[in-house]
């Protein structure tokens, strides 16, 4: 009996631990905004908006963010109609080798893209004159993502009965009247999990932006937060803070409309 | 309303697989027709290219005088049940009846009212605006049924339409679906790998055997005078028996027994020749004590079918069975004989049925 106890105490500390691990970065970003001198440690805030009128006056901080929503959107949308189209012939097109294109693809843009593919990628955004435009590094990161995301909706497409497209098919229905009717609306769910997807990696990314985008006027919000120091170089934790929490509230909001709205249904490349 | 007629029919799928050889078959205006055979025998593949979701290698299709052969499964005024009913699980009960509608450009109000109306038919009210997976399967299915029924197509195809529901719903959809294709008159083929099925709702029938088609008829001329031993092994509930005979004479030697030679054969067989004699279990009479013309042997296994009894005899080590009606089963064990009706016998030569 004794031991069921203390083995059930263990249990509880260890996971408390490990909770506490994760929460309390996140207590500080929800607290520090609210601090008019913020430090390192997590402490009841003082509820200042201070920072945030710092940040409303930051030249660069909020356009930064409508940058990083342009890229965002503009990326998901290029992602799932491409996706979507790609993976449905695929899933319906019986074509010689097609498994292991979809493996080569997925496993070379996994590889390649990234630091890898640095230097060719920013020469070939010189050579097509797309280099600092928004336009370019939307193209360049809807390649990078389009392999996984294929690889992930066509699972939803092959889990949609081809009956459905044929009983369409024998009513009269066009191609793409199935697609509009029947196809989207039944791997929606899918779709919705490839866009959030491809929201939240256009979102962190630092790397493409820094290297494709040299107007600071252009960049989104990843490459402005590492700009924000103090004028002797430390980081400002003022706005810092601030600029994370606001940097992190769209795509919080993003993940709970979502998951209420359809419900996610992740088995990316796994058969039931 | 109309004929579907189809002229030597073939489909070659690539890699060489004969899913249909030239395969003749006309089914007239009105008709309920059971396309019947083992899995893999090509009926469904029938099917689909009748409805142009698979595309003829040779021959014609041919639908109310028109040939569809290269037409679209859109073009070709024909509407499809599957078997899976291939409801669209996003749209609700209403919406989906007035699915082929909305394909037509028919208003929305107009289609809607078109769904209630046959809906209403179906006893689908109360469900119009639930979706297909709050549905049981019997509702599924007259849900699909009254979908193809909105479309007022020329003729309708069913997919295994009952293999899908609960073996007592499947009995009551039997009789549902054959009052529904009789009262609408519609050409209607369906495919069944479930011969009582086909033998119940069909008025003719095509038994088929690796891409042919092994016998056309009603069910009961099927059922009566198989054309040739698949089809008279493949039909009824019991088995046919199917026995090595020999002809002597007027009679026919069959495991060591003598019957005479089949009605139906008399005057066709050659003295000494190695037939197979063919009698259903159902046109047999048992009985305890010695008869002309019997198969006598020891009874082996008893098994109830409800009413009757199915009676196994071992004769000279061959298995002949008899239908026994209630109340005159035999003993485990004991002497019987079984009497073939005359007139219901048949013989084969070579698989394929001796007649005039």
């Amino acid at each position: 009996m004794t031991r069921t106890w203390a083995g059930r105490i263990g249990f509880y500390t260890l996971i408390a631990v490990l909770l506490a691990f994760f929460t309390i970065p996140l207590l500080w970003l929800a607290a520090a905004p609210f601090t008019s001198d913020p430090s390192y440690e997590v402490r009841m805030p003082d509820f200042t908006f201070e920072n945030f009128q710092t940040i409303i006056e930051h030249p660069y901080a909020l356009w930064s963010l409508v940058n990083s929503l342009i890229l965002a959107i503009g990326t998901a949308l290029l992602v799932v109609v491409l996706s979507a189209l790609a993976a449905y012939a695929l899933s319906r097109v019986r074509i010689p080798g097609r498994d292991a294109l979809l493996y080569a693809l997925l496993l070379l843009s996994s590889i390649i893209t990234g630091t890898a593919a640095m230097v060719p990628l920013f020469q070939l955004a010189i050579e097509l004159n797309l280099i600092d435009s928004h336009t370019g590094l939307i193209l360049i990161m809807t390649g990078g993502l389009l392999p996984a995301a294929i690889f992930m909706i066509k699972d939803f497409m092959d889990a949609t009965p081809k009956s459905y497209e044929e009983s369409a098919r024998v009513f009269g229905a066009s191609p793409l009247q199935i697609v509009r009717h029947v196809v989207t609306p039944v791997v929606r769910p899918g779709l919705a999990t490839i866009a959030v997807w491809t929201i939240a990696n256009v979102w962190g990314n630092f790397l493409m932006p820094f290297l494709l985008l040299s107007d600071v006027e252009k960049q989104p919000a990843a490459v402005i937060m590492y700009t924000l120091y103090t004028e002797g170089g430390q980081a400002n934790l003022k706005v810092l803070s601030t600029f994370g929490l606001l940097y992190s509230v769209p795509v919080v909001l993003m993940y709970l409309f979502v998951s209420k709205k359809y419900g996610f249904r992740f088995h990316g490349g796994i058969k039931r | 309303m109309a004929a579907i007629e189809l002229r030597g029919l073939t489909k070659v799928y690539p890699g060489g697989v004969k899913a249909l050889d030239s395969l003749d078959l006309t089914v007239p205006d009105g008709e309920f027709f059971a396309l019947l055979g083992p899995s893999g025998c090509g009926k469904t593949t029938l099917l689909r290219t009748i409805a142009g979701l698979e595309t003829a290698t040779g021959g014609a299709v041919v639908i109310g005088g028109r040939d569809v052969t290269g037409v679209q499964p859109g073009g070709r005024d024909i509407a499809m049940v599957f078997q899976d009913y291939a409801l669209f699980p996003h749209m609700d009960v209403s919406d989906n009846i007035a699915y082929p509608l909305r394909i037509k450009k028919v208003a929305k109000a107009a289609r809607h009212a078109k769904a209630a109306e046959v809906g209403a038919r179906l006893g689908l009210e109360q469900l119009m605006d639930r979706r297909p997976g709050q549905l049981s399967g019997g509702q599924q299915q007259r849900v699909a049924l009254a979908r193809v029924m909105a479309t007022q197509a020329q003729a309708f195809l069913f997919d295994e339409p009952l293999s899908n529901l609960d073996a007592r719903l499947r009995l009551e959809a039997r009789t549902f679906l054959k009052k529904l294709q009789r009262e609408l008159g519609v050409t209607t083929v369906f495919v069944t790998h479930d011969q009582a099925e086909a033998l119940a709702m069909a008025d003719r029938m095509a038994v088929m055997e690796a891409g042919h088609i092994r016998q056309i008829g009603t069910p009961a001329e099927v059922f009566q005078r198989p054309a040739n031993t698949f089809v008279a092994g493949f039909i009824g509930s019991t088995p046919m028996n199917l026995l090595d005979a020999v002809v002597r004479g007027d009679t026919l030697e069959v495991a060591g027994c003598k019957v005479p030679v089949p009605a139906s054969a008399r005057g066709l067989l050659t003295d000494g020749e190695k037939l197979v004699y063919g009698v259903r279990p159902e046109y047999m009479t048992y009985s305890a004590q010695p008869a002309d013309g019997s198969l006598a042997g020891d009874v082996v296994i008893l098994e109830n079918l409800g009413a009757s009894h199915l009676v196994t005899l071992d004769v000279d080590d061959v298995l002949v069975q008899a239908v026994v009606p209630e109340g005159h089963e035999p003993a485990l064990g004991e002497r019987g004989h079984a009497v073939p009706r005359a007139d219901r016998a048949l013989v084969y030569r070579d698989g394929e049925l001796v007649s005039a």
